[in-house]
């Protein structure tokens, strides 16, 4: 029997396809190389961020996709029960801010923007800041506190996902790596090439993240999505309430939307509901090098030092890294390929997949079943200038 | 030896805090540092018969991958840039007997060494120094320099070639630790083992400890974790720890040995005659147990600790082959402490920041010692639990190689080579006598601590494993919370992986950051190293 639908992929964006492929009611098989939810997942801080998007189709799809949250795992809690669905969802809020005068007028002026597109951005005053985040530096030139701004365990997420999938009769395979598809007439898919065999379907949805280049390649349909490796240090637990937001400095937002290969960090800094402190992220174009770079994790502690001095004498207990799937114009693959029936792409997110992925799967379904999408689905289309590129063998020719 | 001393729990702390060391338990203990001690029983230095001559070639043939031979294999050179300067000194990370012998052997071919060492004083766990003696037993030659007090915290490669050392140093807990980082071409690691302890209920009730860290105390400090003390684990390394206990005056109720060891042997003619002079040295130790009425009991272990707020008594049981309880045959005893080993994990951190391959759970290592990172040599414990003799056999070898590495011109320490190849085999037939069975799993209960940190019950990782269907070590570990907390897996990890099925058990010890480093420490913009070439 042909699945409706195989996703290669069992990190966040492929569970969250897979979910809402089976609740539309398809039989669908997750297949990973690996184990699920240990790859760009499991190195993720769990953002489901507005704040740190402009206005544009990406901030759309965030805040489809923040409405989306709870709801799903809502859903997934009816489904599974408390525990197998819990997720450790917090809406804690998010709060920029600027340590300079140049970031307090840019900070106004993102936030001014953001608000005409329905983002919840309050602006707080400096002297306010401390309020919200008692151990915050004094040094504040401006604040703006995100109400909207959540945050979950990404690999809990992840599971409770997968568990959903496995509860409507879809089948999670881990440890099969795909190799490429099989095509029938008109070089339509019908089936995935694994190292233990074909599998038969009707659709494969590319969820493979900083490997989807990869994969879609073996599929003969190359697009543009390379890896750029994040870099984030986790501290000793701490007493509740050192730190209460998602606090980031407003330089963020500049390193999301840049390209360099250059190191960028930015400080992001937030408790877990273990009580470690998370202190993100940095960006560099290093190909798939997981070699550390203590340069870099001095930055992300210089910066995170900087906004609250208070952590100077916290102990890091641990640094991890991951690699985050970017296309060069900054936008998730979302569609079907035109150059391949049957073969649909879902990735593309660089560091907000977490965030991103429960709109991103209702996107896909209702894609592949033809209802109408909540959130405009063309400015993800696959064949936008910059993503495809040519096959070896177009090249060839 | 590195990173655990860091965490400046538990006992064994130089400066003494006796018992509260002791209310820490074993996790504290093993969290505090390569615990074992192993064998005090070493051979006095002679080779077993039949142990072969290595190829006296073999030395000079460096690293593998860089097998030019020559003290600069252009292999080294990975990527661009212009990598570190042939005049960097060897490095040798750990002060045990494998470290003191790397630095000796490469500061008498005219190399300058850096011992970088956690300890206050040289020694490391096996010869463990008094620190009430006040005087230092070993002394290294001109050309070394010794830097006590000092953890690596990060090792990262420098762009073509050699690798760069981040230091801290100073007492762990103290405020005002100081930065340095080193670069070298030759970095010997001798970061050693701690003992594996196995959980069982009640084996996070102070007065559990690990019987590395209870030899640390005896002669360390002259402190008995106990005065009525059981020993239990597997492997001949209990059989050094009872007699420290005997001789800072404890009682040793007994040294339960969970496997069948002579049994091991006798299968496999060869590893008897690879072990045949440690069989000699263990009958001192069986002579001692006899004369103090020191009852020595196999196939047999402590299931059960039990106690309000210590231990008070134990239960104990007899094992079938795979250790499982025999039914019926569970006893309690009155004990005030006890303590287990269960053979040793190696403390690869700075190993797999290198990039080193592993060998069944160890660093695989050459003739010469080298690792398969050029530039990177291991010796002692990291790649395998012999014992003191073979460790600082391989030590020798490993200095001379890192010194040939640098230049130095030198013949193949034909002794050391003959008895670092004897301590292998010898290590390799003790990890075959002294296996650990899974039966283990079978004397825990649902509320047993698994991950003593993070507080995560045998029960509640099996459920959320189950229910998550977590598989690879991230997922666990972040579906679990075990092995996330303040030791980093470095007690659980080896368990946790055994206990949900992950099978690269070493992808526990991945560990960028080595050690436990302040966020204010990391901030610093780093030392200038008198070492380090012009950015």
């Amino acid at each position: 029997m042909a699945y409706d639908v195989v996703v290669v992929g069992a990190g966040v964006i492929g569970a969250a396809c897979a979910e809402a492929l089976t609740a539309a009611g398809l039989s669908v098989a997750v297949l990973d190389r690996g184990a699920p939810a240990s790859g760009t997942t499991a190195a993720g801080e769990g953002n489901v961020l507005v704040s740190d998007k402009a206005p544009g189709p990406e901030l759309a799809l965030a805040q489809h996709s923040r409405r989306r949250w709870p709801h799903l795992l809502a859903e997934l809690r009816d489904l599974l029960g408390p525990r197998r669905a819990e997720a450790e969802w917090d809406a804690k809020g998010g709060l920029v801010v600027a340590t300079t005068p140049a970031a307090a007028g840019a900070l106004a002026d993102f936030a001014a923007a953001q608000r005409t597109a329905g983002v919840r951005a309050e602006p707080v005053a400096p002297a306010e800041a401390g309020a919200l985040e008692p151990h915050l530096t004094p040094a504040v030139t401006a604040a703006v506190h995100y109400p909207q701004d959540g945050q979950l365990q990404p690999v809990l997420a992840t599971t409770a996902l997968l568990a959903a999938v496995r509860a409507r009769g879809g089948r999670v395979r881990s440890g099969v790596t795909a190799l490429g598809v099989t095509t029938g007439a008109a070089g339509a898919v019908t089936g995935v090439r694994t190292d233990r065999g074909t599998v038969p379907c009707r659709a494969v949805v590319n969820a493979c993240g900083p490997w989807a280049g990869r994969f879609a390649a073996s599929a003969g349909a190359p697009v543009a999505v390379l890896p750029r490796r994040g870099m984030v240090l986790v501290t000793a637990a701490l007493p509740a309430g050192t730190v209460r937001h998602k606090v980031y400095d407003a330089d963020y937002v500049g390193a999301v939307a840049g390209g360099t290969a250059d190191l960028q960090t930015s400080t992001v800094v937030e408790a877990t509901r273990s009580g470690t402190v998370l202190v993100g992220s940095s960006r560099e174009r290093v190909g798939f090098d997981e070699t550390v770079r203590v340069a870099v994790l001095r930055e992300l502690a210089r910066k995170a030092a900087g906004l609250f001095p208070v952590l100077a004498g916290v102990p890091v207990i641990r640094t991890y890294g991951g690699f985050r799937p970017y296309v060069p114009d900054h936008l998730p693959v979302i569609g079907e390929d035109p150059r391949r029936p049957g073969l649909w792409h879902a990735t593309g997110h660089e560091g907000a997949g977490i965030g991103l992925a429960a709109g991103t799967g209702q996107l896909l379904a209702d894609l592949f079943t033809g209802r109408t999408p909540e959130t405009d689905a063309k400015p993800f289309r696959v064949d936008r200038p910059g993503v495809m590129r040519k096959a070896a063998a177009d090249e060839a020719a | 030896m590195s990173a655990p001393e860091e965490n400046g729990q538990g006992a064994g702390e130089p400066g003494g805090h006796g018992p509260a060391a002791e209310r820490t338990g074993v996790a504290g203990q093993v969290a505090k540092g390569p615990g074992a001690d192993p064998p005090d029983a070493d051979p006095p230095g002679a080779d077993p018969p039949g142990a072969e001559p290595p190829g006296a070639g073999r030395l000079g043939a460096g690293p593998p991958g860089a097998s030019t031979a020559g003290p600069d294999p252009a292999g080294m050179d990975r990527a661009a840039g212009p990598g570190v300067p042939r005049r960097s000194p060897v490095v040798v990370i750990g002060g045990g007997p494998a470290g003191m012998a790397a630095a000796r052997a490469a500061a008498r071919l005219g190399v300058r060494v850096l011992l970088v060492d956690s300890g206050a004083a040289l020694g490391g766990q096996y010869h463990r120094q008094n620190s009430l003696a006040g005087r230092d037993r070993f002394a290294l030659p001109p050309g070394v320099e010794h830097l006590p007090h000092s953890v690596v915290w990060a090792l990262e490669p420098v762009p073509g070639g050699g690798h760069r050392v981040h230091l801290r140093t100073g007492p762990a807990d103290g405020p005002g630790r100081t930065g340095r980082s080193v670069e070298t071409r030759a970095l010997v690691l001798a970061t050693g083992a701690y003992d594996r302890a196995l959980p069982f209920p009640g084996w996070d009730l102070p007065g559990v400890f690990t019987a590395g860290a209870a030899q640390a105390l005896a002669k360390g400090q002259g402190v008995r974790v106990g005065e009525r003390v059981l020993l239990a684990g597997t492997g001949p390394f209990l059989l050094p720890v009872a007699a420290s206990l005997t001789a800072v005056g404890a009682e040793v109720a007994g040294v339960l040995e969970a496997g069948e060891p002579v049994t091991a042997w006798l299968h496999r003619p060869a590893d008897a005659a690879a072990g045949w002079r440690k069989f000699g040295e263990l009958a001192g130790y069986a002579a001692l147990l006899a004369r103090r009425r020191i009852p020595y009991r196999r196939r047999t272990a402590v299931v059960a600790a039990h106690g309000a707020d210590r231990v008070e008594a134990v239960t104990t049981a007899r094992l079938d082959a795979g250790w499982r309880i025999v039914p019926g045959s569970e006893r309690r005893t009155p004990v005030d402490a006890v303590c287990v080993g269960f053979g040793f994990v190696p403390q690869l951190e700075t190993a797999l920041a290198a990039g080193c391959a592993l060998d069944g759970g160890f660093v695989a290592v050459d003739a010469a010692q080298a690792t398969s990172v050029p530039g990177v040599f291991a010796a002692g414990e990291l790649t395998g639990v012999g014992g003191a003799a073979p460790a600082a056999a391989e030590g020798e070898v490993a200095g001379t190689a890192a010194a040939r590495l640098l230049g130095a011109r030198a013949a193949p320490p034909a002794a050391a080579l003959r008895r670092a190849r004897a301590g292998r085999r010898f290590a390799a037939a003790l990890a075959r006598a002294y296996p650990v069975r899974d039966g283990w799993r079978t004397w825990l209960r649902e509320d047993t601590l698994v991950c003593r940190c993070e507080e995560v019950a045998y029960g509640e990782l099996h459920r959320s494993v189950q229910e998550r269907d977590a598989l690879g070590v991230r997922a666990v570990k972040l579906v679990s919370r075990a092995g996330l907390g303040q030791c980093q897996g470095r007690v659980c990890g080896p368990n946790v992986a055994c206990l949900t099925g992950v099978p690269d058990a070493a992808a526990f010890a991945r560990r960028p950051i080595a050690s436990p480093v302040r966020l204010g420490e990391l901030a610093e913009p780093p030392e200038a190293d008198p070492e380090a070439r012009p950015q």
